[in-house]
């Protein structure tokens, strides 16, 4: 390497910027390394197609066998009720489509909440009528109304998530369970939000959730559909994973994507601890330091890592752009954030401000200091975009 | 200024549609004060946060939301 010619300067460029603290857990994390470390030794051992007899075949077999029965006993569900996908997106497709088809006696409508990751929506739209239930300010079903949705007839399935990906509130699935199995409806957990932090409650017919959300790789979904549970994949089916996940799955990632969850779970109460705090000490300080924020969601009985807030008068997408320059990343449910230009339709149906949002969610390399450091900084952020705005 | 067909008394009409947001909710809270309490401001706007916007403005600054019709948004100033 020649003087002239380019070269890495990535230490003098990064010594001019503001460290970066990556706030956005919600949306994916950085890889564990416990994962990192299974991905690399299953990379030479699990390349070989599983479906084969020969010997590389059968070991890929036993390593995707081994993370089918790590992710089965962290969530609850028997090995064989576990499909992996090739992400969390395409187990929502799955599983609501080929249940909905296969309940088509039965009807075809299929009640969900109004704050449903966008996966759930579009599916429920294809796979039959969608009846969405509404939700209290905090985020919250409507539980009597979403009874009385599932316990009219024509219902396919219903469909809840656990957790709200985008203000962290948890949803009563238990009891959202209970009414299904009484009027013999089969539910859908969305738990991507969640699965690494909370145990699901029981009762689900269905579950999903996405490894890149728990520290595992990227293209790794989970549908795990119980045993009775009639199913109807509308596609070209094949043997694999029950003809719910068409081709070769991607063994390596997979028993990193089990590592990760694994290790996640180990480390659950410890972070639960320390984010919920964090979030706590956060939440208060911005209601004290930011005039006019609506801070979301439901306080105390919520996911521990996730904080969203919206700002009087601020442009969500300016907000976000200002903190990206000091270093920290978040994302934003305001209209301006969307390519759509709508605002989220998790805020819209809360009744929450739209404009001015910003999610904040911690991983479990997020620091006190980048935590401590954002409440610093954002107070003057704002007051700076009003002040353009000339507020 | 009462010109609504429906007979509301429209003290303020803000034409705000064309606006993104945050610029109708910024508007309606800079121009409140040209009414006096009690008197009602209507605002057009037909961006897509207004809907959501605009009723939970009211709800934080304690002001009444009338009615909201399509694009058209009534408001009571009450303070």
């Amino acid at each position: 390497m020649t003087d002239s010619g380019p070269s890495p300067r990535l230490s003098a460029r990064e010594s001019r910027r503001p460290a970066r603290a990556y706030l956005d857990a919600a949306s994916s994390e950085p890889l564990h390394p416990a994962a990192r470390e299974v991905l690399v030794e299953a990379l030479d051992a699990g390349w070989a197609d599983p479906a084969r007899l020969y010997h590389e075949g059968r070991t890929a077999r036993l390593l995707l066998d081994n993370a089918r029965e790590v992710i089965a006993d962290a969530l609850g569900a028997r090995p064989d009720e576990v499909r992996f996908t090739s992400s969390g997106t395409t187990a929502v497709h799955a599983g609501v489509t080929a249940i909905a088809a296969a309940r088509r006696r039965a009807g075809v409508r299929v009640v969900h909440s109004a704050v449903e990751h966008s996966a759930v929506l579009h599916a429920a739209a294809v796979a039959g009528e969608p009846d969405e239930v509404g939700v209290d300010r905090l985020g919250r079903v409507d539980l009597a109304a979403f009874a009385d949705a599932v316990g009219r007839p024509g219902v396919a399935l219903a469909a809840l998530q656990s957790a709200n990906h985008e203000v962290g509130t948890r949803q009563p699935v238990a009891q959202a369970a209970e009414v299904c199995t009484a009027s013999g409806v089969p539910l859908l957990v969305d738990a991507a939000a969640s699965v690494a932090r909370d145990n699901v409650p029981p009762g689900w017919s269905a579950l999903t959730a996405s490894a890149h959300k728990w520290g595992g790789p990227a293209g790794v979904g989970v549908l795990a559909v119980r045993k009775p549970v009639r199913l109807l994949p509308r596609w070209p089916v094949e043997e694999r994973e029950d003809g719910l996940s068409p081709g070769h799955p991607d063994v390596p990632a997979v028993l990193a994507a089990a590592a990760a969850l694994q290790a996640r779970r180990s480390e659950a109460a410890e972070l639960d601890a320390r984010h919920r705090d964090w979030v706590a000490g956060l939440r208060k300080r911005i209601a004290a330091d930011v005039p006019d924020v609506e801070l979301t969601g439901d306080p105390d009985d919520r996911l521990p890592h996730v904080l969203t807030f919206s700002c009087l008068y601020v442009d969500g997408e300016a907000l976000v752009t200002a903190l990206d320059a000091e270093g920290f990343a978040v994302s934003s449910g305001s209209a301006c954030t969307a390519s759509t230009l709508r605002p989220s339709h998790v805020l819209a149906a809360m009744g929450v401000l739209t404009h001015g949002n910003v999610r904040v969610s911690l991983g479990r390399t997020t620091t006190y200091d980048e935590v401590d450091r954002f409440g610093s900084v954002l107070p003057g952020l704002v007051r700076r975009i009003r002040a353009e705005a000339g507020l | 200024m009462s010109s609504q067909d429906d007979g509301d008394d429209v003290a303020l009409e803000l034409d705000c549609r064309g606006m993104l947001c945050p610029l109708p909710v910024i508007t309606l809270a800079r121009r409140i004060s040209e009414v006096e309490v009690g008197e009602r401001i209507a605002v057009l706007a037909d961006d897509p946060a207004a809907s959501a916007d605009i009723p939970a403005w009211c709800r934080m600054q304690a002001h009444t939301l009338l009615e909201s019709t399509a694009d058209r948004y009534l408001v009571e100033r009450t303070h």
